[in-house]
């Protein structure tokens, strides 16, 4: 049988579920067969990148809406890892946000770091939209 | 969200009693943090030795803490940062804007 695993999550677009789907995110790198690299690091980078797309999705694609849920499914084969947040929001440009500046005045801007550290954690990240909504897309190379 | 508040002379230490300082509390930790320095404190730390995961928001509150300070000469430091923690501040180059210590008492002893 071809080693891929595969979960899918549905949870109400609220943020009390962050820490819920951030330890799954966790579980799923720490048991991770044949993954030589380190644990704990991807781990944490699971966690990060999966509190980070669903505020994401919950704050802004999903504009706050308590009516609203928020998708998660992610895939792990022999090789690559794939997180996919889906939202039920309009949707936005990902490439229209800019990543943080690191000067002075920039590093204390308290926001915008989000997409960042997705972008900075994994190998590629796209969003698009799928019926219904949106869907934010992160692949990671195992 | 549980926050320890106790006053060591004229500063506040805090701590921070939670496992993730994250978009669903950091609210709290920001008003908590506007509050002390809209009373005319003039130094507080925040000690994050609990807390084992930080997201954008987690940072987001420290840093308006932090620019809030700043704009009443008051100080805010931080200690007690866990590997994984320390590594968003890495990564968001957050760790230049701080003064981070290792211990709280390393803190207080700062000022």
């Amino acid at each position: 049988m071809k080693n891929e695993l595969e979960i899918q999550i549905k949870v109400p677009n609220q943020t009390c579920y962050l820490s819920l789907i951030g330890r799954i995110g966790e579980d799923l790198a720490l048991q991770l067969q044949g993954f030589s690299g380190d644990r704990e690091a991807l781990a944490n980078q699971l966690n990060v990148v999966l509190t980070e797309a669903m505020v994401n999705a919950i704050r802004h694609a999903n504009a706050g809406d308590p009516d609203k849920q928020v998708d998660i499914r992610i895939t792990i084969s022999d090789n690559e890892l794939v997180l996919q947040v889906f939202d039920q929001g309009q949707g936005f440009d990902l490439n229209s946000i800019p990543d943080p500046g690191f000067d002075e005045e920039e590093l204390l801007e308290t926001g915008g770091r989000g997409i960042y550290i997705i972008r900075t954690l994994m190998d590629s990240v796209n969003y698009r939209r799928v019926p219904g909504g949106n869907v934010l897309e992160m692949r990671k190379r195992l | 969200m549980n926050i320890k508040q106790e006053e060591q002379g004229a500063i506040v230490l805090l701590q921070v009693k939670e496992e993730r300082l994250d978009a669903h509390n950091a609210d709290e930790l920001k008003q908590t943090l506007n509050n002390l320095f809209g009373a005319g404190k003039s130094g507080v730390v925040v000690d994050l030795k609990e807390v084992r995961f930080i997201d954008s928001s987690g940072l987001g509150a420290l840093v308006s803490g932090f620019k809030n300070a700043s704009a009443r000469q008051a100080d805010l430091k931080l200690s007690g940062l866990q590997s994984q923690v320390k590594s968003m501040f890495e990564l968001t180059r957050l760790h230049r804007v701080f003064e981070i210590y290792t211990t709280m008492d390393d803190a207080l002893a700062s000022f």
